[in-house]
């Protein structure tokens, strides 16, 4: 997964971010007309710490706490056979459960959607939710299955040998998204 | 991890650490609606029991199924194996049907090993049990269930079970769960402490990472769990002690007794338990008793030992750097 940190470059730093999540928590409350029955699912690890963000912000606008959690799609993907296999994440549900309500996926890249896929069969086998939606930081295109965003923080353009990293300051120490070019070793996924 | 696990002694620290972990993840499936995961889908596993056994047999079957690998049982009773089979012609018939795993319980120590090395199968091995040898798919949901009761559910992540002072009491000489124990407990940080009568302790044991004891009393109370093993009638063709009466005297755990350990110290048991013998009704009752526990911990611990070895395209190797802590 890493990437030449040397030759990366910053796209976007901790304010930019922050006004995205605002803007997206603003969005949310927008299209879920008021955001009553909205549960946020953050993918580990970094869609977690975007799931908790946007909660915070989400009981600022409206003054209720916000369901937050995380779903870890690991058993779930299509390429688990194609390498060793990996530790788990947490799975957390929050105690009201998914049923009949409107789940927010939150990640940090939306690259492939092989991610977003593997999570909408592991939210089958937890429970119905009334709909689900799909909050992301970057949508770098790109996409090998038909999947959208509902809540883009940044549409980032790239080409197939470039990479994007999303650094958030809970796992990394600081906030920045960095645009590299891939080294021509092994392939990094999304 | 290696291809196979065959031994408690073939897991480093971060295996061990990076299984208890898997299997904190396994066992939120069972709360569950549905308690099924899609990652060994059309993988198979075989059973392959060569020894009675419904706990263990039942609990990788659990495991397995849960897991969505296709299940495959064969006891030796009934079988092809009663009309005198080998070893390797079992091995080769159930290599050619494609096994990716083969779960075997055997009579004969060291059976496990010879089918994982002998080249008849490509498939991972799991020793579920072999002759007075070993177990070490019981030690790990052992091990999982004191970090649980000792160090805690979350707080327990990522940790080991250093510091942890464990007293293993009983049959250690027949005990394949003994030795698996000792063996992953020691590579986990935990002193451990056996006590038997001297009939029932085996050759050898300096070499063990372990002291030994032959005063239970004295023991209890610097124990933060005991660990009672069951009173191997079956195995047992020689007086190893007077009568029963003296071996549950002095050897065995009553009410007075786990009244003098620890105030959060666990009694535990991997089953089935001789009340009476080993272990009084009282005690086996009490909330400190995690039998009943262990059994549950066991169908997680085994899921989470399938698919670290069978889940990828090769057994998982712990990550470089602690996992991230993701408790909140």
């Amino acid at each position: 997964m890493d990437t030449n940190s040397s030759d990366a470059r910053p796209v976007l730093e901790a304010p930019d971010i922050a006004r995205m999540l605002t803007r997206i928590a603003h969005e949310i409350v927008e299209r879920a007309k008021g955001a009553d029955d909205v549960v946020l699912l953050g993918i580990p690890t970094r869609g977690v710490f975007l799931a908790r963000r946007l909660a915070d912000k989400l009981e600022q606008i409206t003054g209720r706490p916000m369901p937050v959690g995380s779903l870890d799609i690991t058993m779930y993907r299509d390429d688990l056979r194609l390498r060793p296999a990996r530790a788990l994440a947490r799975t957390h549900i929050p105690g009201e459960g998914i049923d009949g309500r409107l789940v927010v996926l939150v990640d940090d890249v939306l690259f492939s959607g092989r991610t977003i896929r593997a999570a909408l069969d592991a939210l089958g086998d937890i429970g119905r939710p009334r709909a689900v939606q799909l909050a992301v930081l970057v949508d770098r295109g790109h996409r090998e299955l038909p999947i959208r965003a509902d809540y883009v923080g940044k549409n980032l353009p790239t080409s197939l040998r470039e990479t994007v990293r999303v650094q958030l300051a809970e796992e990394d120490g600081r906030d920045t998204v960095l645009l590299g070019v891939r080294e021509p070793a092994p392939a990094t996924e999304r | 991890m290696k291809h196979h696990l065959i031994s408690a002694a073939d897991l480093t620290r971060d295996d061990a650490v990076l299984i208890l972990d898997t299997a904190e993840e396994m066992a939120r499936v069972a709360d569950r609606p549905i308690k099924k995961l899609p990652t060994l889908r059309g993988r198979t596993v075989v059973n392959l029991f060569f020894e009675d056994s419904t706990r263990t047999r039942i609990s990788f079957e659990a495991a397995a199924k849960r897991l969505s690998a296709d299940v495959i049982n064969f006891s030796a009773k009934g079988s092809s194996v009663s009309k005198g089979e080998s070893l390797k012609d079992t091995a080769l018939t159930l290599e050619a049907m494609g096994a990716d795993a083969v779960v075997i319980r055997h009579h004969a120590s060291g059976a496990p090993y010879r089918l994982a090395n002998s080249g008849w199968i490509d498939g991972a091995v799991v020793n579920a049990g072999d002759g007075t040898h070993e177990h070490p798919t019981q030690a790990l949901l052992d091990a999982f269930t004191m970090r649980r009761r000792l160090v805690g559910r979350d707080r327990g992540i990522g940790r080991d079970l250093a510091g942890r002072r464990i007293t293993i009491v009983g049959d250690v000489l027949h005990s394949r769960v003994a030795r698996s124990n000792v063996l992953l407990l020691n590579t986990l940080g935990a002193e451990v402490t056996l006590v038997a009568p001297p009939t029932l302790v085996p050759i050898g044991v300096e070499s063990w990472p372990c002291e030994v004891s032959y005063d239970l009393d004295s023991v209890l109370p610097k124990s933060d769990a005991v660990m009672m093993l069951r009173v191997q009638r079956e195995r047992m063709n020689a007086a190893f002690f007077p009568t029963e009466r003296e071996y549950s005297r002095r050897y065995g755990l009553d009410g007075d007794r786990m009244a003098r350990m620890p105030e959060d110290s666990i009694v535990m048991h991997p089953g089935p338990m001789n009340r009476g013998m080993e272990i009084t009704a009282e005690v086996a009752d009490s909330d400190r008793c995690t039998a009943v526990e262990q059994v549950a911990n066991g169908v997680s611990t085994r899921m989470a030992v399938l698919y670290l070895l069978l889940g990828g395209a090769e057994p998982a190797a712990p990550a470089p750097h602690a996992r991230t802590e993701e408790t909140k």
